[in-house]
């Protein structure tokens, strides 16, 4: 019996431990979505992190676009040579990157590069006291450290996004028309007759959007929630990576039933 | 730690390079620049049946892409499907007499309309008409049209020896 | 003298304060008066850095008040605390100075945050600071590159640079070197005397904090147990408190944790 009222228990601090973790973040959302007003007088600290977020992530991004591009020309034109239907590969390749390969494998490689280390950064300001130091100078941590950062991981993100798709596109080039022989005319025709513009290319930036926002939040989040020892910015780090990820993954499956579903 | 200049040219290459990038995807990738800003004018054509045509499928003539389909309506009163077609601003001289097929490119492929120009001297404009149309081919018909006309045929044959 | 009939600057009022279910403080009062230098001590984990974070309005008390300079800062709203720590200088324990800035910045940060000056006057007032400390000399270095005694220092200008009213020292002593211990010791007192601050020291470093403090409070057990001047408290015949300030092994506080006796548990562990 006692056990039964344990395990009852345990379910019920759990429970409320997760929805304790749930307020706290959507507090810490709300206060940065307020914080915008004081960043557009203050846009030197958007640019700095643009730098930390943006700028070192592209490379990562740029070669991996270009090798799923690759991939997808490769894989592409196997399966559509089948149906003699090589002159739709540009199509193929272009939907899938556009559509999804584009906005949720930057935002995996964006958890990954820019986000555990966004967590890092800020648990270890946390761990050595720097962020209540700054509450002590009577500056808002979550203004002048949280919100900069934010802000430029949502903009990073749908840009990109748009670097891994171009760059995917003309990969799939590169394989379909340089090395398979599929026409280059034909190629860029067919995607042109077949995406678009409103219904594939903006939903896909909708979609990096939501993306750059929800792994920026969990990132931040992580770590100014993390425990203040390096045992505990080492989880918050992980926790980062695995909450992105499924958060990604998850929404894309719900933001593609909305859009692409009729 | 690169000084501020240095990192703030690094952020608006940044920024430069991924604006050419969506750029890239809405002009290059997409159909933005073929149906850009609405410029153009609209047709309208009746057709007995589509078959699989669908919004933004292209409209050709001699094969060249002069425009997509817009919007496919049903008239209740005819039973017939109201295609409108918008036509880009640089092919404004269109014969009235012209004839609206839909064909299908390749035996899979997607449908499309073709447009065969006429010999009038007065071309269509905007909120014209194609008076002249053909429906769409659709397979089964063809294929039960096939069977009976070689039915029929045979049954000729089969009678003929009796009948002498 | 006049300015003990003055109130005093901080008054703490039957402060409690929980930690999940332990009680970190259960009912302790504080009068920190002004322009002295005021020690709080305890052994480890008696909470000294959460009642400076209560002080600082960083915590709330689950009861109690905190009243700083005639105000209570829980019933402050955010903009009233922060107005009100802009008079308040706080040193971390680890200095806490932002890693992506150099020292000169660092101090040269809650002068920007909070004035309009310009840059040639910003210098100079930065200068200044950091020659108190006596680290003008280091104003380019990377907190990276101070050893633990000079982040400190930094810090310390750093907490002086909007000359505040009040200054929290949080275990300003611990694992410091004899001379980088006598430069703080002499740069919390000389500040202290020199521009009339409060002070105010968490430690557990008695000799040191008992040589510059003009008041000591001694807390264990979430209570007070004793206050007075350094001299009277080191006369103390309370046993507790002569086992702390003396650093005696045994005493009220004994050498062994609770344990069974040990032949017990030998035997115990034999069968």
């Amino acid at each position: 019996m006692s056990a039964v009222l344990d395990a009852l228990a345990a379910l019920g601090a759990g429970g409320i431990a997760v929805l304790r973790r749930i307020g706290r973040a959507s507090l810490l959302f709300v206060a940065m979505a307020a914080g915008v007003g004081e960043l557009l007088r203050k846009p030197g600290l958007v640019v700095a992190q643009l730098y930390g977020i943006g700028v070192l992530s592209v490379l990562l991004i740029a070669v991996a676009g270009l090798f799923v591009g690759m991939v997808l020309g490769l894989q592409g034109f196997y399966i559509l040579s089948q149906f003699s239907a090589e002159a739709t590969l540009g199509v193929m390749v272009a939907a899938s990157l556009v559509r999804e390969l584009g906005p949720v494998v930057t935002a995996l490689l964006f958890a990954g590069r820019a986000g555990s280390a966004l967590t890092a950064e800020i648990g270890l300001m946390k761990a050595t006291e720097q962020l209540s130091g700054l509450e002590m100078m009577a500056v808002d941590p979550v203004r002048r450290v949280l919100t900069p950062r934010f802000y430029a991981g949502v903009l990073s993100m749908p840009l990109l996004t748009a670097m891994f798709s171009a760059l995917g596109v003309l990969g799939g080039y590169f394989v379909g028309v340089g090395l398979l022989g599929v026409d280059g005319g034909t190629y860029w025709a067919q995607i042109e007759a077949k995406i678009d513009f409103s219904e594939d290319i903006v939903n896909g930036v909708i979609k990096s959007l939501v993306f750059g926002v929800v792994c920026t939040w969990i990132a931040l989040y992580q770590g100014y929630d993390t425990l203040p020892t390096s045992e505990g910015v080492s989880r918050s780090t992980t926790r980062t990576v695995v909450h992105s990820a499924l958060a990604v993954l998850g929404l894309d499956f719900i933001l593609t039933a909305l859009m692409f579903g009729n | 730690m690169r000084n501020t200049r240095q990192v703030e040219i690094l952020v608006g290459l940044f920024m430069v390079a991924g604006m050419v990038a969506l750029f890239f995807l809405a002009m290059k990738v997409s159909n933005l620049a073929a149906v850009s800003g609405g410029k153009g004018y609209s047709l309208t054509a009746r057709f007995d049946n589509i078959g699989s045509l669908k919004v933004r499928a292209p409209v050709k003539m001699a094969g060249v892409r002069i425009g997509q389909v817009g919007k496919i309506g049903f008239d209740n009163e005819t039973y017939e499907a109201v295609v409108t077609m918008k036509i880009e601003q640089r092919y404004d001289r269109i014969p009235d007499d012209s004839f609206a097929k839909i064909y299908t490119a390749g035996l899979l492929g997607e449908q499309y309309i073709g447009i065969d120009p006429g010999g009038s001297e007065t071309w269509l404009e905007d909120g014209g008409h194609f008076n002249l149309t053909q429906s769409s081919l659709v397979l089964e018909d063809m294929i039960s049209q096939f069977l009976f006309n070689k039915a029929s045929e045979g049954g000729k044959k089969n009678e003929d020896p009796f009948a002498k | 003298m006049p300015e003990s009939e003055s109130p005093p600057l901080v008054r703490v009022r039957g402060l409690c304060f929980r930690r999940g279910s332990r009680v970190i403080f259960d009912g302790i009062d504080l009068d920190i008066r002004r322009g002295r230098v005021t020690a709080v001590m305890g052994p480890s984990g008696t909470g000294k850095t959460t009642l400076l974070k209560l002080i600082s309005g960083q915590l709330r008390p689950d009861r109690g008040t905190v009243e700083v300079d005639g105000v209570d800062v829980h019933a402050l709203d955010r903009a009233g605390l922060y107005r009100l720590r802009m008079r308040m200088g706080m040193l971390f324990q680890s200095g806490a100075l932002l890693t992506d800035l150099d020292v000169f910045e660092n101090v040269a940060y809650p002068i920007r945050e909070h004035t309009r000056l310009n840059e040639s006057l910003i210098r100079r007032l930065v200068l200044i600071k950091l020659e108190a400390v006596g680290l003008r000399g280091a104003a380019r270095l990377m907190p990276s590159q101070l050893s633990g005694g000079m982040a400190r220092r930094v810090a310390l200008a750093r907490a002086i640079a909007m000359d505040p009213m009040m200054i929290l020292y949080d275990e300003p002593f611990t694992g410091q070197d004899p001379i980088s211990m006598g430069a703080l010791l002499k740069l919390i007192r000389g500040l202290n005397d020199a521009v009339r601050l409060t002070s105010i020291v968490v430690s557990h470093d008695v000799r040191e904090t008992a040589e510059i403090a003009d008041e000591l409070y001694v807390i264990s057990n979430g209570k007070v147990v004793q206050h007075g001047s350094p001299e009277a408290m080191m006369r103390s015949d309370d046993p507790w408190v002569r086992q702390f300030l003396h650093g005696l092994p045994d005493g009220p506080v004994p050498f062994h944790y609770p344990a069974p006796p040990l032949a017990d548990e030998l035997l115990g562990a034999g069968t």
